[in-house]
């Protein structure tokens, strides 16, 4: 069904963290760009469509005006909005948002961090971008940072705090099919395997909370209304978001999953763990029936590595790369 | 990432490194020719063992390694394992630290990289302590520091979630990124390849608490199952096996963390680099934070006063001397800083060993020839 394309050369190996791989489409300028972590830095490398240019770019966490500091950074994606497109980036210090091809930083928000370290690690992990114009990224203390994001310029504001998940924020997604339908547009996860349900707004409003079972949920994505979670125990769980109902649970993988993605114009589905294979499924999904079905379709191993980030390259799920750890570069599947 | 990572660090480099200087330690005992110098008497063995591991589970040290704090560089790991090397009569050269260093560092990146789940690097952390109280277990005070620190570590992890557990993994494959020194011993055993990755088997039993992957499930909205369906898994996966102990004392059941040496195969502890990497990346001059804890980790080592005739024993993993260059780091004002805290490391190489390590050079591990 796929079959391997040629890889993407990375300045620097990927980090073993979760989603470690962001995809940007830009269809107008016919090239994708993508961004990778390793320890403290960013790697961004921008693929023209035809194969023949590959522009490298390193981003470093840091803060502003210091020039000593830099510190690991958890995650790096791309926020898509009406108006712009930015690319935010997590760390132990703060967040930093960025143009999208990384060449300025706009926006630079530091997290609070105690005088002497306490045992509890502090950092920002999860990033999404929610209409209509919020950023969300969540804190290890399990709190929801809301940023409203003006159409252009580096007026960027903290506009709320949510505090309801009391373990570390894993990942975010909102919801990506374009329907306008969906109520929820919001799904946020926590290393408990918690999910709670929001619709965006001037005050972000919980819908519903679906509970863990105290195994983390490291990759979350948002359908039709429908929740993909993607757990340390290697299971995939298909909820609706709204009633909290399973839908679907399917025994994927044999190690922690680092990464799900959703094709939202075909319904294609990925999955990615520690365990060296990629999985691409199908899901069909009828909100007006409340019926669901999921079908495997083809599987992918990247021998003798635990894969850290998978993503689909287009809407149709056409193409996908792969980021793995200690590996130094971007594998690509096209379909066949 | 984690602030916990430091007290796992020691315990696990320093249960790798104690596994490989009693193999060269007894490899010496098995020699033909008794009579030839640099022999390690058994009571020799004992004492090095006890000497290091006293030092390295002192109340003092284990405290200071408990408080949360940041997973610094590889040179800082070094200097304070090499210093807790030196606690003992023994002596290592600064390129045998180095290669030591390699070896520990490779074994532990191997077992985080392997264990099934976040939780099993507890297992392993008490697999290495469970065989570091065999080494010294005809000397009760020790014997009981490593009890007692085993006891602060059930307490002080045994509440972490999964999701901690594995933000403390992924810090140390932080740690451990782009290190692909090969092993002789994992070479030979495949467990890594020849570009010194290591072998992910799409095979075996699965972690526990996963089941074996195959089968999708769906429900209807009452909850009830209304079809199942399988999938090819692309492994051949199997339940998982039974869970290890957490506590004091019991079966771990799994195997990473135990000791792999074996006494009659000293060519097991070759490594080689992959051409064009580089095990320590960084020149900058340590942060200020950093050398703030080299000095209390040091500080905290409590040295006995060696009596003046006795000068060390001299260890050597490898007879190349020009190696030392190596160890220098490009950073000077690093080096000085590390120098006196370091301290004792000036000393040593004025010191003449009461016997002499050539043949002990000989005997023991070859240079790396196929670099």
């Amino acid at each position: 069904m796929y079959h391997k394309e040629k890889s993407i050369q990375i300045k620097n190996s990927a980090s073993a963290l979760y989603n470690n791989l962001s995809v940007l489409r830009i269809a107008p300028r016919r090239l994708t760009h993508f961004t990778v972590v390793h320890a403290n830095m960013v790697n961004m490398v921008s693929a023209s469509w035809d194969g023949l240019n590959y522009t490298h770019r390193q981003l470093q966490s840091k803060e502003p005006n210091v020039a000593t500091s830099t510190s690991l950074i958890m995650q790096a994606a791309f926020c898509v909005l009406p108006s712009r497109d930015l690319l935010v980036v997590t760390s132990q210090k703060g967040i930093q948002m960025y143009e999208s091809d990384g060449s300025i930083m706009v926006y630079w928000h530091a997290l609070d961090t105690p005088e002497t370290p306490t045992a509890q690690a502090v950092f920002a992990r999860g990033i999404a971008a929610v209409y209509e114009n919020y950023i969300c990224v969540g804190v290890s203390s399990g709190a929801i940072l809301v940023f409203d994001v003006p159409s252009k310029g580096s007026n960027i504001t903290l506009s709320e705090v949510l505090e309801e998940h009391k373990e570390s924020i894993t990942d975010m997604a909102s919801e990506c099919s374009g329907s306008q339908e969906c109520i929820a547009n919001l799904v946020t996860a926590d290393d408990g395997g918690n999910l709670c349900v929001w619709k965006s707004g001037e005050e972000f409003q919980l819908l519903n909370k679906i509970p863990g079972f105290d195994m983390s949920c490291s990759s979350v994505k948002l359908w039709k209304g429908t929740v993909v979670a993607g757990y340390g125990t290697g299971q995939i769980r298909l909820y609706e978001a709204v009633t909290g109902i399973l839908h679907a649970e399917i025994n994927a993988h044999a190690r922690w999953i680092y990464s799900v993605d959703i094709a939202p114009f075909s319904g294609l589905l990925l999955s990615a763990a520690e365990d060296s294979l990629v999985r691409v499924w199908h899901m069909t999904i009828t909100p007006e029936t409340n019926s669901v079905e999921v079908v495997h379709l083809h599987n992918e191993c990247v021998t003798d590595t635990q894969i850290c980030g998978a993503k689909f390259c287009d809407g149709d799920g056409y193409a996908f790369a792969v980021t793995g750890y200690d590996l130094s570069e971007i594998i690509r599947y096209i379909q066949s | 990432m984690s602030m916990r990572t430091l007290p796992l660090v020691f315990i696990n480099l320093g249960g790798e490194m104690l596994y490989i200087l009693d193999q060269r330690l007894r490899a010496h005992n098995t020699s033909e020719d008794n009579s030839e110098k640099g022999v390690w008497s058994e009571n020799d063995r004992k004492r090095v063992m006890n000497d290091i591991v006293g030092t390295m589970f002192s109340k003092a040290f284990m405290d200071e390694l408990l408080k949360p704090q940041q997973l610094y560089s590889h040179r800082t790991m070094k200097t304070v394992l090499t210093r807790l090397a030196h606690a003992s009569i023994m002596r290592l050269n600064p390129a045998s630290m180095d290669r030591l260093y390699e070896l520990m560092v490779m074994a532990f990146k191997y077992q985080v990289f392997l264990c099934l789940r976040p939780k099993d690097l507890l297992l392993i952390s008490y697999n290495h302590m469970d065989t570091i109280r065999e080494f010294v277990k005809d000397t009760p005070m020790v014997v009981n520091q490593v009890d007692e620190t085993h006891r602060k570590i059930i307490e002080a992890y045994s509440s972490l979630s999964e999701g901690e557990l594995q933000l403390l993994r992924q810090t140390l494959l932080i740690f451990f990124q782009d290190m692909h020194v090969r092993v002789s011993l994992f070479l030979k055993n495949q467990i890594q390849n020849p570009n010194g990755r290591f072998a992910l088997m799409t095979s075996g039993p699965v972690p526990h608490g996963t089941d074996v992957p195959g089968l999708i499930r769906i429900f209807d909205c009452r909850g009830r199952e209304v079809r199942r369906r399988e999938f090819p898994s692309g492994g051949s996966y199997t339940s998982s096996i039974r869970e290890g102990s957490f506590e004091l004392h019991g079966n771990r059941v799994i195997r990473l963390g135990m000791n792999m040496y074996t006494v009659d195969h000293p060519e097991e502890t070759h490594t080689s680099r992959a051409p064009s990497v580089k095990t320590d990346g960084s020149p900058n001059p340590l942060a200020k934070e950093e050398l703030n804890l080299l000095a209390r980790l040091m500080g905290s080592m409590k040295t006995e006063n060696k009596p003046k005739d006795e000068s060390g024993f001299r260890i050597n993993l490898f007879n190349t001397d020009e190696e030392e260059e190596e160890f220098l780091v490009q950073d000077e004002q690093a080096a000085l800083e590390l120098a006196r805290i370091a301290g004792q490391f000036a000393e040593e190489k004025e010191e003449k060993p009461e016997k002499p390590s050539n043949n002990k050079g000989e005997e023991l591990l070859a240079m790396m020839d196929d670099l």
